[in-house]
């Protein structure tokens, strides 16, 4: 198998496990789910690291900081501002109503006063 | 590339499905997002244990700064305003790619493969359109322009124009791999991304951002394909398949086509709508009058939006909901799912106000109750109770799911004036009979409202 053709391989699963993992979600999460989306393509900060660290002129290091710094506030911002989001989720999911349920099967009898 | 490196990007890559896949369920979301920063980082560390890199402090100074900025920004940001910081971030992370794969294509020539200068070209004016697009966009949600649709007579030309020019620089820039031609279709890329977000309405920016976010994600992809990292490419495929799949979702959710948001505009100005404020009557009356009508109703409908949130209106709402179930009446908050300035985007700000889970009710529950309903309370919500969604073919949230608020008995709106809302449009339901409004600052007239309905 060449390698053109692998990384078409690895490419086309990738299409398929991106759709089919957000295939179902609820329009509750659509908002966290693009700015999470969102943050994992911050993850070219790996790919500005790696060819700002081979350049010689300066004009070109000082564009490959340029782009680590964007890199970097996409990939960053983004996981901290999903994680905000996620948050209050979880607040309110954290405080359930009070229910009381009964802690003993035959509940001790009520006083009248 | 050594095999452990190898291995290392393959466990990340796996992380960022699993992250995905945890964004996907409330209950696993907030773990998964933590599982795709971890792998984030452990990504971005590697390649400075294995590989030589020169610049080194440079390179870590450039980080601290835009992990600096992008935390002080992300935690600084009003909940409200979250569609333009998504925006912003999505276009910062686009001209990020443009500028690597400009980068990649100084040390590119005569002997360099084909299709890494079409992975190349695509990447650079891709990314420069989701630059200057998510400005774009972020100018609209920021109100630093009008919302509006901007549509000027030359702009389908222009755009055509500037869509020919940069196929045609790319293919030259697959035959000559030259910077300067780089630099040239980069500057196209910027100038096709503003123009492809212009004419696009208020209402659907945050469909566009969704869009940018996919095409952002199909950058780094390509990226990943010239750099030859496999974590790359399989993490912007899952974004921007996921991407594409959710503006997809989102489109649906609204009844409208993706072609049809990006380039309605274009196609005669129909869902320009209207921007002023009609003079047409409408009945209007006081916060004792309408406590009255809430006090002795038994049902009760919330409808919240956009202009709740943006007045901090949500604490006074909910205490006068608890008095209005103290005293007997069954009320819920009827939530339509593109609520706010995004979709899921009022629960995000429901949340935050931390009312309570079970009084929430999504337009698919609810939307047979308005029948059964004696007072509808609307807080600044205005296009997603519209009846032109179902009756206007020509307007542009035709075909939107709406909540069925023109059911109910009474209708009760509470707005700061007639000015339509932000689809641009009038709503026929502050004109009908059964409606009356109530003028002024969300919070202010719930607060007075809250003091009526006590003071009964």
């Amino acid at each position: 198998m060449s390698e053109g053709v692998v990384w078409l391989t690895i490419f086309v699963l990738s299409v398929f496990v991106g759709t089919e993992v957000i295939s179902k979600v609820s329009s509750t999460l659509h908002t966290p789910l693009m700015s999470g989306a969102n943050a994992i393509h911050g993850i070219i900060l790996l790919g500005a690291v790696i060819v700002t660290g081979a350049t010689d002129s300066t004009p070109a290091l000082v564009v490959g900081l340029v782009a680590i710094v964007l890199a970097a506030i996409n990939m960053v911002g983004g996981f901290v501002v999903t994680d905000r989001m996620l948050q209050m989720f979880g607040r309110r999911r954290g405080a359930p109503p009070p229910v009381a349920p009964p802690k003993s099967p035959s509940p001790a009898p009520r006083s009248d006063r | 590339m050594p095999t452990w490196v190898q291995l290392v990007y393959l466990g990340c890559a796996v992380c960022f499905v699993l992250a995905l896949k945890g964004l996907s369920g409330p209950r696993t979301a907030r773990l998964g997002n933590l599982v795709g920063a971890g792998a984030a980082v452990v990504a971005v560390t590697v390649p400075f244990v294995y590989l030589e890199l020169d610049h080194v402090p440079q390179m870590l100074a450039a980080i601290a700064v835009g992990s600096g900025v992008g935390v002080v920004g992300a935690r600084r940001v009003q909940m409200t305003q979250m569609p333009q910081m998504v925006a912003l971030f999505n276009g910062v992370g686009g001209g990020a790619a443009a500028l690597v794969a400009l980068l990649e294509l100084q040390h590119m020539g005569a002997g360099t493969p084909a299709f890494d200068l079409v992975a190349t070209a695509f990447t650079i004016v891709v990314g420069s359109v989701s630059f200057a697009g998510s400005a774009v966009t972020f100018a609209k949600l920021q109100e630093l322009m009008t919302s509006r649709p901007v549509v000027f007579p030359g702009l389908p030309v222009a755009f055509a124009a500037a869509l020919l020019g940069g196929v045609g620089l790319s293919v030259l820039v697959v035959l000559e791999a030259s910077l300067a031609l780089g630099v040239v279709l980069a500057l196209v890329g910027l100038a096709l991304g503003v123009l492809l977000v212009l004419p696009v309405g208020g209402a659907d920016v945050p469909i566009v951002i969704s869009l940018l976010n996919a095409f952002t994600g199909l950058t780094v992809a390509a990226g990943g394909y010239v750099l030859g990292s496999v974590v790359l490419l399989v993490a912007g495929t899952l974004v921007g398949a996921a991407g594409t799949f959710l503006t997809l979702l989102m489109a649906r959710a609204m009844g409208r086509s993706v072609a049809n948001i990006l380039f309605g505009a274009l196609r005669g100005g129909s869902t320009l709508g209207a921007g002023e404020a009609s003079d047409r009557p409408v009945r209007s009356s006081g916060p004792e009058d309408v406590a009255i009508l809430l006090a002795y109703a038994d049902r009760v409908i919330v409808v919240p939006g956009y202009g709740l949130a943006v007045a901090q209106a949500q604490h006074t709402l909910r205490e006068l909901v608890e008095v209005l179930l103290a005293r007997g009446a069954k009320v819920d908050y009827a939530i339509h799912p593109v609520a706010g300035r995004m979709p899921g985007h009022m629960n995000v700000l429901l949340a935050e106000a931390q009312v309570p889970y079970e009084q929430l009710a999504e337009m698919d529950d609810i939307n047979g109750d308005f029948k059964q309903t004696d007072v509808v309370l609307v807080v600044g919500a205005n296009d997603v109770v519209n009846p032109a969604a179902r009756s206007t073919p020509s307007a542009p949230i035709y075909g939107m799911p709406i909540l069925d608020v023109d059911q109910a008995r009474q209708v009760v709106f509470l707005k700061r004036s007639m000015r339509p809302g932000f689809a641009g449009i009038e709503n026929e339901l502050l004109f009908d009979p059964r409606t009356t409004l109530l003028f002024g600052d969300a919070k202010d007239s719930l607060a007075k409202l809250l003091a009526a309905v006590k003071a009964l």
